[in-house]
């Protein structure tokens, strides 16, 4: 017997690294394997600062509430009202992010189109070129124009409502588009003018244009086609949020869509996702902070998104100086995607619902994702199209309810004096005073 | 022949009155007078009607054109051209960077030299340059066809798809994965009808093809195991 066991000495427990975590080995292992760095769908999974790290205060003695079921309090919001003719007129602050068919399957499309139709707001082409899934079922479409100019044509151009020149977005700034050969099909090849089954890669800057003072000339070219009828966005990642804002008007911009590191991609690589970019909750005060030094805040209407969920986090970010949000993640969930029903077929692709980011790879159990048209089929865009309104109206009555508790009678009137925030993180980041105090750091006249 | 007067009347009205010509209108001739090196002149025309415009132009000079021909009677800015989706453009003199950016359709003619990224992402127009072409030419170009009948800058055809490049002269380097191509009897159609439509003396013989090598179309992974 050994001398160790005979006087039973105490050994160390196993112990795992917090550097070298089971996932960052199973990374290693991978990478090892394959040779290629790790690909995946969805925007940062990491934990960053966010809106749970704020609170509203409510009215008390010196607010007075409005009442929470009868009086007003109005969730309008016009678009573009610096210089196109036909600003968008919406009945909610929430507006679908830009997600391309190609990345989406076309049912999905026609689902986003529905259901944001039927809660009075807009939805968003993407990387790919307009389907008319999604023109037909949508009553306000804004089409991108972005980098690769996939599909791009004057005659889409006159029939959306509005124009987003996309230069960056919050998962992957200063990244391009991704879409792998599995999901180019026979129709998105087409629509691309790409080979069928390539790993596309598209250009992470725009072919004809450099910087700022370009920008400006292209978008007079683009007023010019449309009759300056079309309110031009430019969306920025977040990145440099006051800068990008400041040169995105200067540029003639009548909206600036910003979009933190939360906000998904269709595709790109996991490390862009985790370490590129800001939080969103980083970028706001910054972006109307730009706007404010320029006196075109409210002029020119800003637009946040990167991991909003509900009707708290779109209170949240209009209290701070937003003008409306965009959901692309929150909205895929409304109409099914990680749904726990595919849980078998999750798991059989070696995740887990509420996990599976491999949207690339175009086998989305629940036809969103793909261009499968199985697995297409399995999306009724009629029901999907009716969680998404159902969605939206939730997160519109919240977004009400805590504007009335603050004694708002428009959501609009939110600001950030009815904001605490929980960390200090968080109070740096939205320059509102931490919880129990008057202070927040960097707070003008603190010294610190 | 109908005349119209930029410094006087404005970028709004002329492409305007452009924009609104049917496809059956009779006022199918156009002459820009004082373009004094404009931005955005002519752009988005869908009717096949004949503008040329007197003068240098700046950025964007016929952008997203359809059915119409457009002259520049001049030397055009960056971007002529971009997203054509037919018709022709014809530059008399030079073309600035991104000539025929994107373009979809139709036919550009250069009769001096293009800059850097003459057809960048072209996707099926066809552009016929007489002179030189400058760096980076053809980048990620996907389908058309780029003639050069003079020499081709660095980097021409970087990250090609399916478009045809020819050149006349030399080639400083080729991007990646563009590689010189067997230059077949139906390649030599192509460019017969090219410099027969836009007027070129030359003989598709002298030209050289490139074209993409395609290793570039799918991601390398390592799938021994």
């Amino acid at each position: 017997m050994a001398e160790d066991e005979k006087h039973s000495i105490p050994r160390t427990v196993p112990i795992q690294s917090a550097t070298f975590t089971p996932a960052v080995n199973a990374e290693i292992r991978r990478a090892a394997a394959t040779g290629i760095y790790d690909i995946r769908g969805g925007g940062a999974k990491r934990k960053v600062p966010h809106f749970d790290d704020l609170l509203f205060l409510g009215a008390s003695v010196s607010r007075y509430p409005l009442e929470g079921y009868r009086e007003r309090c109005d969730t309008n919001v016009v678009l573009g009202t610096r210089y196109a003719k036909k600003p968008i007129e919406l009945d909610i602050p929430i507006t679908i992010a830009g997600m391309s068919f190609g990345s989406l399957s076309g049912p999905a499309k026609e689902a986003l189109g529905r259901g944001a139709s039927a809660a009075g707001t807009s939805t968003t082409t993407g990387d790919g070129g307009m389907t008319e899934e999604e023109r037909g079922h949508s009553t306000k479409l804004v089409y991108q124009y972005l980098p690769s100019r996939y599909g791009m044509n004057p005659v889409d151009l006159r029939r959306a409502d509005a124009i987003e020149v996309v230069v960056g977005q919050g998962a992957k700034p200063g990244g391009g588009g991704m879409l792998l050969g599995q999901k180019i099909s026979d129709r998105v090849a087409e629509m691309r003018n790409l080979p069928k089954g390539i790993d596309q890669r598209s250009a992470c800057r725009h072919p004809d244009w450099t910087g700022p003072d370009d920008l400006e000339i292209k978008i007079l070219e683009l007023r010019e086609i449309t009759a300056w009828e079309k309110p031009i966005y430019v969306k920025i990642g977040g990145s440099r949020p006051y800068f990008d804002t400041t040169l995105a008007v200067k540029a003639g911009a009548d909206v600036v869509v910003l979009d933190g590191m939360q906000g998904g991609t269709a595709a790109t690589q996991d490390v862009f996702i985790e370490h590129v970019g800001q939080p969103i909750l980083a970028c706001i005060r910054e972006a109307v902070r730009a706007l404010e030094d320029l006196n075109m805040h409210r002029e020119v209407q800003l637009i946040v998104s990167g991991g909003i969920r509900s009707g708290a986090d779109t209170a949240k970010a209009l209290a701070l100086g937003a003008d409306a949000v965009s959901i692309g993640t929150a909205a895929l969930i409304a109409i099914g995607d990680n749904d726990p029903k595919w849980e078998a077929e999750y798991q059989k692709l070696g995740t887990t619902a509420g996990a599976y980011d491999d949207w690339h790879e175009g086998a989305d159990p629940a036809g969103i994702s793909t261009q499968y048209p199985e697995l297409a089929a399995r999306l009724d865009p009629v029901e999907a199209g009716r969680h998404l309104r159902n969605y939206l109206k939730v997160m519109t009555l919240e977004a009400q309810t805590l504007a009335r508790a603050c004694g708002k009678n428009h959501v609009h009137n939110l600001e950030p004096e009815d904001l605490v925030a929980l960390t200090l993180e968080a109070a740096a980041m939205a320059k509102v005073p931490l919880s129990g105090t008057d202070w927040y750091p960097g707070k003008p006249g603190t010294g610190f | 022949m109908q005349i119209f007067d930029l410094e006087a009347k404005g970028l709004r009205a002329l492409n305007s009155t452009l924009q609104g010509q049917g496809p059956d209108t009779n006022e199918t001739a156009w002459e820009i007078v004082n373009a004094k090196g404009s931005h955005a002149i002519a752009v988005g025309l869908t009717a096949p009607i004949d503008v040329t415009v007197r003068g240098s132009t700046g950025y964007y000079c016929a952008g997203m054109n359809a059915e119409a021909t457009v002259r520049v009677d001049g030397s055009a800015g960056p971007g002529v051209a971009e997203n054509m989706m037919s018709g022709a453009v014809i530059v008399e003199g030079d073309a600035s960077q991104y000539a025929g950016a994107t373009g979809h359709g139709g036919l550009l003619v250069i009769k001096g030299n293009a800059a850097s990224r003459c057809g960048i992402s072209m996707k099926g127009i066809d552009i016929v340059v007489q002179g030189n072409v400058g760096h980076m030419s053809a980048f990620m170009a996907q389908s058309g066809n780029l003639v050069v009948c003079g020499d081709a800058g660095e980097a021409l055809g970087d990250s090609i798809y399916e478009a045809h490049l020819f050149v006349r002269g030399t080639v400083k380097s080729l991007g990646a994965d563009c590689v010189e191509k067997e230059m077949r009897p139906e390649h030599l159609e192509i460019l017969k009808d090219l410099i027969t439509r836009s007027g070129v003396e030359a003989r598709p013989e002298e030209f050289t093809r490139y074209g993409s090598a395609r290793k570039l179309y799918n991601f390398d992974i390592d799938n021994a195991y």
